[in-house]
């Protein structure tokens, strides 16, 4: 890794040696606390740790350089557009007008930000081809549920209190089948036609009077954009079901394919996946709804409105009663959806077409690359992603698809997603997105190509993989088997504060 | 396209690699009555521009008021460490730590902010975060109905109501969310009324899954923790405790009173108030639930060395695991911003944030004595920390008139709680450790010449966008 030294740190428990650190606040007066009921007071302090500050920056720095990241090389991760994160968006979120701005303060206080969301909703409504869009939900999965939600609340609205059941083919995202059970509903699965896409007949057999929802990832998990999705959205329509489009990938149809004006009656994005907002180790991220005409009563509250002359507002409570309420607190993860909004202002609508342009020309020169080497199940134009699979490999070698993506590593390279979709067999999905190089792309599809030679010829070391990783694999079955989620030696030790 | 490496010769020898003459070929799949035509969107932005259209923007809104708004928001002091830390590009653009052999720095600073989080809320298990606090609260509403195989929960009115309205939005029609009254006057006002709950707890054809209330509540008022947990136990029922994490350096954490859960909101752990988010949302559990709780947990192992090493675990909770029957379907959460907790916690230590707590609480009550002096005396009269709603006539006038003298008073209840009666006129207010005995003078102040003139001729027509508090 290039470094001096272990990187591997001890934990910030550890590093604590009492008397350590202050500096940083005031004392308050001895009686500060004096007021508060004793059953109420703290007994014993937490045991948190005391550490001086240039040894927090040394923990924190050293552990920083044990991930793997976009801003140090390829992260082909496929389903999560791994794209490059634009520096001017962190700045704009930290402009002290932007960020210290308090979300209950008064619209006439807010009227910048009130703006920017507002201007944010027209563009998102105008690249999905939606009538209207809620930026509250705070990922992709909370964007689900309202949308969900929202179906589930336009049947009871009609007095259509039968249907009870989602429909999502078996390429799905975990996440669709696990919002229909938060919102109540029945998951049906549809395995997938042979060709990868949705199988319309199958679908066609299951949609009927208990159906409320369908979930399409269009293009699909596999990259592959669903050729007869207007037959189905016919179909769905015509059973009094609505269409609901996960926009995991919507990075392939920017200025291509407009989801509302298609037909689908509600979206999510996920503006971490499109629109470049950074992913956070895990979070955050946005996941704005889009509408058509029959679900834009149900919007989540508050809205952003914009009044005749001009200025912006909130919605107060209560002020739409058809609304389905509240995902969270407040209105939404507006620091994200400025980083957003930096994004689709420094594009444009040309932009954003050459974004997908881009981005499924790269899939597309890259399964070429590595179709070299390996099986690529579903060989026809993809998207902005597409999958690979090492069955061949294994039958002949015995190094599966995971020990492929290990070895990855030592290459330098983040492993692509590996077994999903499901329906796969030792699938990757690869997703190299518009920001990255054609040097890049070859420097990856080399090293594949590489790897799968080494399986022939080394399996093992392939199998031992990786070894230049700051640490080898690990040994998951006594992680679950005997948890160990938290460090308590410490705890019940902390002194109170000594004046 | 601004970010994008390639050159038209670039372009070209992909093309050609593909044997096609355009990008267009490898949209043929997309029927043609399907297709969209060109993006009705502005050109694009050169970010010199973009900069002076952002800068523009942010100065739309008023930065120079003194503010006294808390509300489940806490403006604190966040040592400059922490957004530096948060800057490196490893945190920030790197993704859930899927492959622990390259991710070993997110996934230890997970189990760090596991481990502090414990600490805090005197409890054994920590989600790697929530969206917020009103998601982490319906998530541990949906927790107790699971682990009990009970479908009603109990909710304080006391509990912040988008976190009320929150749950009520998870619940939907299959389960069900009552509201455990406040005490309407005398000393306990304000606070959750206790008898009240009893006859919640005890209709046996409808047992309790769940109770759920705030420590501070809403109003600011400290509640009865420990009594609370021993109703619903006594029924049966789990009891989930709404915590604000700073107060936890002082006042008693949940698994002292008998919580078996705790949700709460992160954002006073060094996060800015941002208009709502990024923030942090806490669940935390006792080891029993561990099979419940939603979201990633990560865990302490080896390596094949025996190099100590973490790796997300009991992922069979997990929506890409378990799908239709996950404990939940969070799959991104609020992991940078658990990070900015961590680094804040590290930073500042635990003797710090028992100062900046008990700065606050100092604080508060100064502005409570300053404010009561000049006829604006407090709502309730329960014990409170560093939040506290004070009693002016026509509250949501008063409050909207300060802004012009440069004072943002609080929040008008009335704002959240249109046609509550009995918050009608107060003004919730809070102090911290940024607080300045400067700025409860001017507030006091301000709010003096306001009382003073604000006769019904003084009183101007609102503006049509008065509102802030939906």
């Amino acid at each position: 890794m290039g470094v001096v030294g272990e990187r591997l740190q001890p934990n910030l428990f550890e590093r604590s040696r009492p008397g350590r650190g202050g500096g940083k606040i005031p004392h308050p007066p001895k009686d500060a606390l004096d007021r508060l009921p004793a059953e109420a007071r703290r007994e014993t302090p937490p045991a948190l740790p005391e550490l001086n500050e240039p040894e927090v920056v040394r923990h924190y720095v050293n552990l920083s350089q044990l991930n793997f990241a976009i801003d140090t090389g390829f992260y082909p991760l496929g389903s999560c557009t791994m794209k490059f994160n634009p520096k001017i968006n962190e700045w704009a979120a930290r402009l002290p007008g932007f960020a210290s701005l308090h979300p209950l303060s008064p619209d006439e206080v807010a009227q910048g930000t009130l703006q920017l969301l507002w201007e944010l909703e027209q563009i998102l409504a105008e690249v999905s081809g939606m009538r209207a869009v809620s930026l509250q939900p705070a990922a992709g999965a909370q964007g689900e549920l309202t949308g969900i939600l929202m179906i589930r609340a336009y049947h009871f609205g009609r007095d259509d209190t039968g249907r009870t059941e989602v429909l999502v083919p078996d390429s799905s995202h975990g996440t669709n089948p696990a919002t229909a059970t938060m919102a109540g509903l029945r998951t049906i699965t549809i395995p997938s036609a042979s060709d990868g896409g949705v199988d319309i007949d199958a679908f066609k057999a299951a949609l009927g009077p208990r159906t409320a929802a369908v979930m399409i990832t269009n293009p699909s998990t596999l990259g592959l954009f669903e050729k007869r999705i207007g037959e189905l959205l016919d179909e769905v329509h015509a059973a009094g079901a609505l269409a609901y489009m996960d926009g995991a990938n919507l990075n392939a149809i920017l200025g291509r394919f407009k989801p509302g004006e298609a037909g689908f009656d509600v979206m999510h994005f996920n503006v971490h996946k499109t629109f470049s907002t950074p992913h956070g180790g895990g979070g955050p991220g946005a996941g704005p709804v889009g509408v058509g005409e029959k679900l834009l009563p149900f919007l989540p509250s508050p809205r952003v409105l914009r009044g005749d002359d001009g200025r912006f507002r909130l919605e107060r409570p209560g002020e739409r009663p058809t609304s389905i309420g509240r995902l969270r607190s407040y209105v939404g993860n507006t620091g994200v959806l400025v980083r957003a909004y930096a994004y689709l202002r420094s594009h444009g609508g040309s932009g954003l077409r050459e974004v997908s342009d881009d981005a499924v020309l790269a899939a597309n020169y890259l399964k070429k690359r590595v179709s070299e080497a390996y099986d690529i199940p579903y060989d026809r134009a993809c998207k902005h992603e597409f999958v690979a699979s090492a069955t061949p490999i294994k039958k002949k070698t015995g190094v599966r698809t995971l020990d492929i993506a290990k070895r990855l590593i030592d290459h330098g390279f983040h492993p692509p997603t590996i077994y999903f979709p499901l329906i796969v067999d030792e699938g990757m999905l690869i997703e190299p997105t518009e920001t990255e190089s054609i040097e890049t792309l070859d420097a990856f599809a080399d090293a594949l190509i590489a790897i799968a030679g080494e399986a022939e010829t080394d399996p093992e070391t392939v199998k031992a993989a990786p070894h230049a990783a700051p640490v080898r694999r690990l040994d998951e079955a006594t992680a679950a088997r005997q948890p160990n989620l938290r460090w308590a030696p410490m705890t019940g030790r902390q002194m109170p504060c000594p004046d | 396209m601004p970010y994008g490496p390639h050159t038209t010769a670039d372009r070209q020898r992909m093309l050609d690699a593909l044997g096609i003459a355009s990008v267009d070929e490898l949209f043929d799949d997309i029927p043609a009555e399907l297709r969209a035509g060109d993006l009705a969107l502005p050109d694009p932005e050169p970010e010199l521009e973009l900069t002076a259209r952002l800068i523009d923007l942010a100065g739309r809104n008023r930065t120079d008021l003194i503010s006294f708004l808390g509300a489940g928001v806490y403006r604190h002091w966040t040592p400059p460490v922490v957004d530096q830390i948060l800057l490196r590009g490893e945190w920030y653009t790197a993704y859930t730590p899927y492959q622990p052999e390259v991710s070993q720095g997110t996934l230890q600073s997970i189990y760090e902010y596991e481990s502090l989080l414990a600490e805090l809320t005197g409890l054994d298990v920590v989600s790697a975060s929530h969206y917020d606090g009103a998601a982490a609260t319906a998530e541990a509403a949906l927790m107790a109905c699971r682990h009990t195989r009970r479908s009603r929960v109990l909710v304080s009115h006391a509990v912040h109501p988008h976190y009320r309205a929150t749950t009520a939005t998870y619940f939907g029609p299959n389960l069900e969310l009552e509201e455990i009254p406040v005490v309407g006057d005398g000393e306990l006002a304000g606070t959750t009324d206790l008898e009240a709950l009893e006859r919640l707890l005890s209709d046996a054809d409808h047992p309790v899954a769940g109770v759920v209330v705030a420590q501070p509540n809403f109003y600011g008022l400290l509640e009865q923790m420990t009594r609370i947990a021993e109703l619903a136990h006594a029924a049966g029922a789990l009891f989930v405790a709404v915590v604000e994490p700073v107060s936890l350096a002082v006042l008693a954490p949940p698994g002292a009173y008998g919580a078996d859960i705790a949700a709460g909101e992160g954002q006073p752990l060094g996060i800015a108030p941002q208009y709502g988010g990024p923030y942090l949302g806490i669940l935390a559990a006792t080891d029993e639930l561990v099979r419940q709780i939603p979201g990633r947990l990560v865990g302490m192992t080896t390596d094949v060395e025996g190099r100590r090493a973490y790796v997300m675990t009991l992922r069979a909770r997990e929506q890409d695991i378990r799908r239709d029957r996950a404990a939940s379907n969070i799959c991104t959460n609020q992991a940078l911003l658990a990070l900015a907790a961590s680094v804040y916690l590290a930073a500042i230590g635990p003797h710090g944030l028992r100062d900046v707590a008990a700065l606050g609480a100092a604080r508060a009550a100064e502005l409570e004595a300053a404010l009561a002096a000049l006829g604006a005396p407090r709502l309730h009269s329960a014990p409170y920390l560093n939040e506290f709603a004070i009693r002016v006539p026509r509250a949501r006038d008063v409050h909207r008139r300060l802004l012009d003298r440069g004072v943002l008073a609080g929040l008008a209840l009335a704002d959240v709680e249109p046609g509550n009666a009995a918050v009608e006129d107060g003004l919730l207010v809070c102090a911290t450790e940024v607080t300045t005995s400067a700025d409860v003078a001017r507030f006091a102040e301000a709010l003096a010449a306001e009382l003073a003139g604000s006769g019904p001729q003084a009183t101007r027509e609102l503006a049509p966008a008065g509102s802030g508090g939906s």
